[in-house]
């Protein structure tokens, strides 16, 4: 090349100004994990960037309650009062990968073969199916609470797993179909052209060229969906409820560990850091395959 | 065939796997299902495992299986299972609003005899009135809070030979020479993120009670007069001399709206403390420094808002949980009629932090003495009533009220105030 | 048109994996329905049962759509691959729908028929129209400044050697759940009075620059832009990893094409990189404006719609599941499915020009 001493300094300028937005995107986050480090009273009288001068209120034992179960004062029967721990994050966890998993996997082979006819086939109703599809993106999930929970009643689904997979799967299922099919839609024709005069049926070609093709599609979805299921409360509020606390997700388990008025900050931050891991290995496991990431087909030319 | 041999792979791997999990599975099985009694509610972490206690006991004497459950989305849940048909046993409703709603459309079975026997024998009539809707009861009241207490810095306020006022005339004095010593007297926090504001609505209505009384505060709660009556304009500017005056209240009115209720308490045990009285429940104990805490008795203490107007006594105000049933499984009236005997109490006296109605309540099994002082305030309160943010009308009580305190406190003017307070109430 | 030449006879196909996928799919339905597996091996067997169930689902009906003529197996095989989504969907959200719009015409507990109340509440009522008023910042703000940040970020670090860390940090904001964000921005915003010591780090920087304190959230009308703020902070992670895929599918030998004709780096990025990054950039867009209108957390868990923050979608939340009012709850969710009709209209047009087979 070259301008390269110019190239160099536009380099310089391009590494420091996306270091400043590193920065400012991750002062939240940092105040959060300082806090997580803090004791309650400190918490609340100085800001987490004064931490330093108070390291005697550094402490483990936020971690220490999230993971290990909080510590709780109860009066007995006897008239006496014990100290108790409370459920830890374990099995939350458990149940957590529980919903998440399958929730991420079951709707997306059912986006990509409705993307796939979409972006692909001529059939009556495309249009006003697709005009649907995208309407329902912005239709909020809280009208569908009433009436599939008591169709879950009557089937049997409320309170399983089962149940909650489906729910997922369908609040997320409109996005996932527009999403896909904005990568989909892209692939070349040509590919397809040559696969059909070869002799494919539409089956084939789905899963021989389009699925594999779409892979970093599937994994962009897959990883929005991981995230936004896994850190849903609502929905795992109400189709998991009335088991106790068994299957209890992270979030849940979080709200509750807040306390009844949910002020237990310092347990806020602790858990909140700890529930963040999960989705986070998922995202840089899943990077590699953003090479062409999502979208990246819908390169006009 | 390629193809065909996945295909048998699949069937293969699906074949092995549904009998070995089927096998390690079932170990789990639900045996105990049957002689459940699900109890749900909007108590969580410590408070959740304290009922547990109490859970435990009727459970080792009856042989019936009570499990509670807490929810951070209570009210929004209860509401859902409700209308899906799907509505836990027992319920914790937090406003008796919400008990009215689920009795009127027939969710809730009306108490038993027996339960209705302790409730009578055990409480004074206004929890029972509490609980019923249209002539039949349906709740039962277990824990409760009572809200008319203010808080001081024991150990400060004495070294300052600051006496404990016991009428609205010596509060006042107290709080100018508290200005006149430099020091300010009141602290208020109205911040609660989504519920930011009724901290307020407790404030008017103590001063309801006090000022008007508890028939006019009946009618007011329940839309007999409007909420723009001269009656509750009396109530706000007593508020307001506090809440207007900079040198009355810590940090002045942003302040207020800004601190978060539990974080309120706190100036009052900095040194010296930023401010010397709070007025807030018997729970907000929870919320004091941990030294504090370690040392309730010495470092903190409590006296009940004076009276304005005699005739009525020293009014207090509280709220509870009502336990309702939406079923008539075996087992759980037993559990309603346990709550209301001081049995089903002892251990959450003890822990602390929560206060009884009951009427055969022995003071000495309050774990602390400022708990058994509380107690026995609410014990002689000649006038108690319920919280009325909770009785009014969602729109109003969990809505235009708070919001409207928070608008007071901004600056706007009580007819204003009164008036949009008024509109919203649903007709 | 498509000509299919079906090299066997996919009867005996049929014969054998139609009851075969049946049997995997009731079968694995009634085993989960029982729920008695423990946690783990559950989620281990609904994953394969799930994976399976619906491949061999399209794999059946594709093979009894085989047995039609070419024509006909043309005409079905569109349904055979929409059907199964459009019928959860069916379940999920549009009968819902349906029924939302239903009681929007019935009065709060929908046991009377109040004809167009809810609507004319909605449109007269002073906290709805602060609310509109809102949701169109959280639109034009919320979106816009996504999408920017989302952009800009994703053009720098393909340049940089940090691409990696780079947009992990800026991509962690999603991964944190509402409640970790709620307390995370409470401690930026946080307002304490002057001369206190202030526990928000926005604060503590006016006090160091020798300003007074500002309460952020709570002053009219720049609070809902200091909300937004959290808004963007979350969504700027999904503008980035989606654009960030696009930029990497630009061809290469377009861009080195353009840099030895001399064009600047300016001109580069607006005649060559965003123009083919269009379609990306459109969807992005419409995802995170349906975001921000259906966004209701960030303002009900920091201010409650206090100080004039109300948007849409908390009011109809406050309405459905706080007041207990479903009327003004649906009508208020019917309102929202309208005010987004241009965004479908749009993203029609640009459907409608896709060509098809």
């Amino acid at each position: 090349m070259k301008l390269t001493a110019k190239t160099a300094k536009h380099n310089k300028l391009i590494l420091v100004l996306l270091i400043f937005l590193c920065i400012v995107w991750s002062i939240p986050t940092v105040g959060m994990l300082v806090t997580s480090f803090r004791d309650k009273d400190a918490v609340s009288s100085s800001g987490w960037w004064q931490a330093y001068k108070t390291p005697s209120a550094f402490t483990l034992a936020n971690y220490d309650e999230v993971l290990g179960g909080q510590h709780f004062t109860v009066g007995t029967a006897s008239g006496s009062t014990e100290s108790r721990r409370g459920v830890s994050m374990a099995s939350a966890f458990i149940s957590s990968i529980t919903v998440t998993v399958p929730a991420v996997i079951i709707p997306i082979l059912v986006a990509a073969a409705a993307a796939y006819a979409f972006a692909w086939m001529s059939f009556w109703g495309r249009k006003l199916f697709f005009a649907t599809v995208i309407a329902l993106l912005v239709v909020p999930l809280q009208i569908a609470l009433i009436p599939i929970l008591r169709d879950y009643q009557s089937i049997g689904l409320n309170g399983t797993y089962l149940g909650i997979w489906f729910a997922h799967s369908g609040f997320g299922l409109s996005l996932a179909i527009y999403i896909l099919f904005n990568y989909i839609s892209t692939i070349p024709r040509s590919i397809l052209e040559s696969a059909f005069i070869d002799g494919a049926n539409h089956f084939t070609v789905f899963s021989r060229l389009i699925l594999p093709l779409s892979i970093p599609a599937l994994a962009s979805f897959a990883i929005f969906q991981f995230i936004w299921v896994w850190n849903d409360l609502l929905v795992a509020l109400v189709f998991l409820s009335g088991s106790g606390q068994k299957m209890d997700v992270v979030t849940v388990r979080l709200m509750n560990m807040a306390g009844t008025r949910g002020t237990e900050w310092h347990l806020l931050t602790a858990g909140a850091f700890i529930s963040m891991i999960l989705p986070l290995i998922v995202f840089l496991s899943l990077q590699k395959y953003f090479v062409r990431g999502l979208l990246a087909g819908s390169v006009k030319g | 065939m390629k193809r065909r041999s996945k295909g048998l792979v699949v069937a293969l791997i699906l074949l092995l796997t549904i009998p070995a999990v089927w096998a390690t599975g079932t170990k789990e099985a639900a045996a105990t299902e049957s002689n459940v009694i699900k109890v749900f509610g909007n108590f969580r972490g410590e408070e959740a495992a304290r009922f547990d206690e109490v859970v435990k006991i009727f459970n080792e004497k009856t042989g019936y299986n009570v499990v509670y459950e807490g929810s951070p989305e209570f009210e929004t849940q209860i509401l859902i299972q409700a209308e899906a048909g799907t509505p836990p046993d027992i319920a914790a409703l937090p406003q008796p609003g919400l008990m009215k709603n689920f009795a009127e459309k027939g969710y809730l079975k009306p108490l038993a005899q027996s339960v209705l026997d302790g409730i009578n024998s055990n409480y004074a009539p206004v929890w029972r009135e509490l609980g019923s809707y249209d002539g039949t009861t349906y709740g039962v009241f277990h824990r409760v809070s009572a809200k008319s207490y203010v808080w001081y810095p024991k150990k400060a306020f004495e070294a300052k030979g600051y006496k404990v006022p016991t009428t609205w005339d010596e509060l006042k004095a107290l709080e100018q020479q508290i200005i006149a010593d430099g020091g300010t007297p009141w602290s208020i926090g109205f911040e609660a993120g989504n519920a930011t504001g009724w901290v307020g609505t407790d404030w008017i209505e103590d001063l309801m009670l006090r000022t008007a009384g508890p028939e006019v505060y009946d009618k007011w709660v329940n839309h007999e007069i409007p909420f723009d009556d001269p009656a509750v304009q009396k109530a706000f500017s007593y508020f307001g001399e506090i809440i207007q005056d900079p040198k009355e209240v810590y940090g002045g009115a942003t302040n207020i709206l800004t601190t978060s209720y539990g974080d309120a308490i706190k100036p009052l045990f900095e040194n010296p403390p930023a401010a010397y009285l709070h007025r807030q429940a018997n729970f907000i104990t929870t919320f004091m420094p941990e030294d504090i805490q370690a040392n309730l008795a010495d470092e903190v203490g409590v006296f009940a808002l004076p009276a304005i107007d005699e005739q009525w006594g020293v009014p207090m105000l509280g709220a509870g949980d009502q336990y309702v049933a939406f079923s008539d499984k075996p087992g759980v009236m037993e559990f309603l009629q346990f709550l209301t005997t001081w049995e089903s109490c002892v251990p959450l006296a003890k822990a602390g932090g929560a206060l009884f109605p009951h009427l055969d309540q022995n003071l000495a099994d309050y774990g602390n003495p400022i708990e058994q002082q509380m107690a026995k305030m609410l014990m002689e309160a000649k006038v108690f009533r319920f919280d009325g943010s909770d009785l009014m009308p969602a729109e109003v009580g969990a809505g235009s009220f708070w919001t409207g305190m928070v608008d007071y406190v901004s600056g706007r003017d009580v007819k204003t105030v009164l008036s949009t307070i008024e509109q919203s109430w649903p007709q | 048109m498509l000509k299919h030449t079906f090299s066997d006879n996919p009867k005996g196909k049929v014969a054998f994996y139609l009851p075969f996928t049946i049997v995997v799919m009731v079968g694995g339905f009634l085993l989960l329905l029982n729920n008695q597996m423990s946690q783990l091996p559950s989620a281990v067997f609904a994953i394969v049962w799930g994976t399976s169930s619906v491949v061999l689902l399209f794999y059946t009906l594709n093979l009894i759509a085989q047995l039609f003529p070419t024509k006909a197996y043309n005409k079905i095989i569109p349904y055979v691959f929409v059907g199964p989504a459009m019928l959860i969907l069916l379940w999920y959200l549009i009968l819902p729908t349906f029924r939302s719009l239903y009681l929007s015409f019935f009065n709060r507990n929908s046991t009377a028929f109040v004809g167009l109340d809810n609507y004319k509440f909605i449109f007269t009522d002073p906290n709805m129209r602060t609310a509109f008023r809102n949701t169109l910042f959280w639109l034009l703000f919320g979106t816009g400044l996504s999408v920017f940040f989302g952009l800009t970020s994703a053009l720098l670090a393909e340049r940089t050697k940090i691409e990696k860390l780079g947009k992990t940090l800026i991509f962690i904001p999603m991964a944190v759940s509402m409640v970790g964000a709620g307390v995370i921005w409470k401690f930026m915003y946080a307002y304490k009075p002057a001369g206190a010591n202030q526990t928000g780090l926005l604060n503590a920087l006016m006090v160091a620059f020798g300003a007074d304190p500002s309460n952020w959230l709570g002053t009219e009308p720049t609070n809902t832009i200091f909300l937004i703020i959290i808004f963007v902070w979350i969504q700027t992670g999904f503008a980035l990893v989606v654009l960030a895929a696009a930029l990497k599918g630009v061809p290469n030998d377009i861009l080195e094409a353009g840099r030895i004709d001399g064009a600047s780096e300016m001109r580069i990025l607006f005649s060559i990189i965003l123009p083919s990054i269009t379609g990306s950039i459109v969807t992005v867009s419409t995802t995170i404006m349906i975001a921000a209108l259906k966004s209701f957390d960030i303002v009900y868990s920091m201010t409650n719609g206090l100080y004039g923050t109300e948007v849409l979608a908390s009011q109809q939340y406050k309405q459905m599941f706080k007041f207990l009012n479903y009327g003004r709850g649906s009508a208020i969710a019917i309102i929202i499915l309208i005010a987004v009709s241009p965004v479908i209209a749009y993203n029609l047009k640009e459907f409608g020009k896709r060509e098809v087979f």
